[in-house]
């Protein structure tokens, strides 16, 4: 038992003595961890202990994952030298795979700091303790996926006349292409989300430094940048959070939508259509929303964070996924039915060819994995706040959502114009390793953080329990929240 | 000296085209276009900025192979050129002409993409010009490495040299004096290049004939290359 278990701290209202209102006020406890305080210094401990312990487990997957991005490194290099004739690429299909997972990767970047923004303006509880992790996700989403277009490209060592600064060229990037206008966007979200994700994670850097010794204090002392916890310090971070928070909600829209626009502005029967924006943004915070459940079913268990991450929150995440869903549900629908309605004889040969051609078992799985698991299973509360269950779902989402990116590529460029110029595609190694070596590279750079940063935003916690407090209404008590 | 407004045109006569193929031959000599292995051809690597495209057309035992050489349209409002980021495609007003700039390209392979007819190629490996093919390369056009796209020109570089000429000389460009490989090639002479500005090149009576079309010109893409098919004509 627990110092705080014996004796809780004073803002944890004290047990009543009617034993009907005590027992409810210990299943709301249990229940809702902005109702179950303990000490700060217990809390910062409970953050602290699994960061600087890592065990076999973790060098045995740290290992295993920096193998696969020293592959992918070495594949990337290999194709280098030899050239993209050695990819599946081929001449109707330019562009394959690994832009399908550059769409895919902004995607799961896309939800990580929408929902803690959106979560932060809508003033919802349940993302105290899970903000952070959905940021980060956000940040090596972004960093995995700026790996791409570097990939895709035919000369990767002449990527900086992409990037717009003074040269002896003379010589700007145009900003007619869509290209530019995504790397714009990207950017610009990629630092809004650095900047939003350091800025909520000062006083926990100072916490740390409090806390630590050795190399891990001189390390904390430098990343926290001299945060005392002054009442100014505490206004300004307040602000800028809230600035960032509304700020980042429409840059969010912006990337999604720009990134379906690679396809939507292209002259390609199939692509070029007005849906593309708000389906993609939707599909982006749907596979990310499942990616964040994903994430923290994982920290949960590997760093034993269940005092912070629990079923409440699960289950929020998991009832905006179900909306999400049904969301990305009407948009494809929509995609769908107005081009095979107006039975135009080049869209309908794609809508034909995606259903029962070639690709049609992975068009099929997508339709399992994105509509009928979620509106079959997320209905449960007994799914919403399992998260072994959650995870599952989550897995068969990014499934779904990658094969989404995946096939809306082949069956279009394969089939264009003029029918001398179809073509198919077909997997090869290369890209096969890359694909692996990128998920790694995401997976490693999240290990990573987990050891050297807070992955739980502890100062937010403790300023939803010092807001949270029940009040009794009759024969029953209800939690309720002090507001600045 | 300022040099005049062209509007170079191609027109194919698809009625006397007879699909021989020396147009294809005489691009791949003027223009250093690399010949790559069948196996190569099989995956799709395959390069031809001029090419026939072959159909098939009715049913056994009445059975016509119908055929169109295609290149680049070198297109008025082409699709290709505002999707390149780095202005590897661009546009020559005054020639009227798509430009590829090679070592501008970084190979993102959107123009590709975006281009309906698909005439851009892209190197997917290093050119195999293996000794002693390397000593007959074209020196007048740029040998292309992996990694960058390529296309039609309309022999830029024989149109340059024409306009030098009639510069020196201080004299107009005659009509005929400009011609591609494959107009230079082309045994029925189906191929005719001109300019459409100059009111009386042959190109000009050409495109006002009934039985012109251009490819997919519902795309709005206004190409400038023009193709006389008269109607039930097999020949082509």
């Amino acid at each position: 038992m627990s110092d705080s278990e014996k004796y809780p701290p004073v803002w944890r209202r004290p047990a009543p003595e009617d034993p009907a209102l005590a027992s409810q006020m210990e299943h709301a406890a249990r229940e809702h961890l902005t109702l179950d305080p303990r000490y700060p210094q217990e809390m910062d401990q409970t953050m602290l202990r699994p960061m600087a312990r890592s065990g076999r487990m973790f060098w045995l997957v740290f290992v295993i994952l920096s193998g696969l991005v020293i592959m992918l490194f070495t594949t990337w290099l290999y194709q280098m030298i030899w050239g993209l004739g050695i990819t599946g690429l081929n001449r109707p299909v330019m562009w394959m795979l690994y832009i399908a997972n550059f769409v895919y990767f902004i995607g799961i970047g896309h939800a990580g700091t929408f929902i803690s923004a959106a979560l932060r303006v809508l003033k919802f509880e349940f993302r105290r303790p899970i903000s952070r992790a959905a940021e980060t996700v956000t940040v090596f989403a972004l960093l995995t996926a700026s790996l791409f277009p570097l990939i895709h490209i035919g000369r990767a060592w002449k990527f900086y006349y992409l990037i717009p600064f003074p040269n002896q060229r003379q010589l700007w990037p145009s900003y007619h292409s869509p290209l530019i206008w995504d790397a714009t966007a990207i950017f610009t979200y990629l630092s809004c989300s650095i900047l939003f994700a350091y800025i909520g994670m000062l006083p926990d850097l100072a916490m740390a430094r409090d806390h630590t010794t050795g190399w891990r204090q001189r390390f904390f002392k430098a990343v926290a940048l001299g945060w005392r916890g002054t009442t100014k310090e505490w206004a300004n971070q307040e602000t800028a959070l809230n600035v960032f928070s509304y700020a980042i909600i429409p840059v969010m829209f912006s990337v999604h939508t720009i990134v379906s626009w690679d396809f939507a502005m292209a002259l390609q029967p199939g692509w070029h259509s007005t849906i593309f924006g708000p389906y993609f943004v939707v599909g982006a915070l749907f596979s990310g929303a499942g990616a964040v459940i994903m994430v923290l079913a994982v920290i949960r268990k590997a760093m034993h964070l269940e005092y912070f991450i629990r079923k409440e929150h699960f289950a929020g995440m998991a009832m905006f996924l179900l909306i999400l869903s049904l969301t990305w549900d009407y948009f494809y629908f929509n995609d769908f039915i107005v081009p095979w309605y107006g039975q135009d004889p080049v869209e309908k040969t794609l809508t034909v060819l995606l259903t029962s051609g070639r690709w049609s078992v992975l068009f099929w799985l997508m339709i399992f994995s994105n509509t009928i698991l979620p509106a079959a299973t997320l209905w449960s509360k007994r799914v919403r706040t399992s998260p072994l269950a959650l995870f599952i779902i989550g897995a068969f989402i990014q499934v779904g959502m990658w094969l989404e990116r995946f096939i809306i590529i082949p069956v279009t460029l394969g089939q264009n114009w003029l029918p001398f110029d179809w073509g198919t595609y077909t997997l090869h190694l290369p890209e096969a390793l890359i694909t692996i070596g990128a998920f790694s590279f995401f997976g490693l750079m999240y290990l990573l953080f987990t050891r050297f940063f807070p992955v739980i935003p502890v100062w937010e916690v403790l300023e939803g329990q010092l807001l949270q407090t029940v009040r009794r209404i009759g024969r029953a008590l209800v939690p309720s929240r002090t507001e600045e | 000296m300022e040099l005049p407004n062209r509007k170079w045109t191609l027109v194919v006569d698809l009625d006397k085209c007879t699909g021989c193929s020396a147009c294809v031959i005489a691009c791949h000599a003027e223009n250093n276009v690399p010949i790559h292995t069948d196996r190569e051809v099989a995956q799709g690597h395959a390069m031809h900025w001029m090419h026939l495209q072959r159909y098939w057309d009715g049913e056994y035992p009445n059975v016509y192979a119908r055929f169109i050489p295609t290149m680049c349209q070198q297109c008025s409002r082409a699709p290709c050129e505002p999707v390149c980021p780095v202005y590897a495609a661009v546009h020559s007003e005054r020639e009227s002409l798509n430009l590829q700039v090679y070592n501008r390209c970084v190979g993102t392979r959107y123009c590709q993409n975006n281009d309906p007819y698909k005439v851009r190629f892209f190197n997917f490996f290093d050119p195999p010009f293996e000794p002693p093919l390397d000593q007959q390369l074209n020196p007048d056009v740029t040998v292309r490495s992996a990694g960058v796209m390529e296309k039609c020109t309309f022999c830029v570089q024989r149109i340059r040299r024409a306009e030098e000429r009639a510069l020196v000389e201080n004299r107009p460009l005659r009509d005929g004096e400009v011609t591609p490989a494959c107009v230079q090639t082309c045994p029925p002479s189906a191929l005719i290049f001109g300019d459409l500005n100059d009111p009386n090149s042959q190109v000009a009576g050409l495109v006002t004939n009934p039985r012109r079309f251009r490819l997919l010109e519902e795309l709005g893409t206004e190409p400038s290359v023009y193709y006389l098919k008269g109607g039930k004509s097999y020949v082509g």
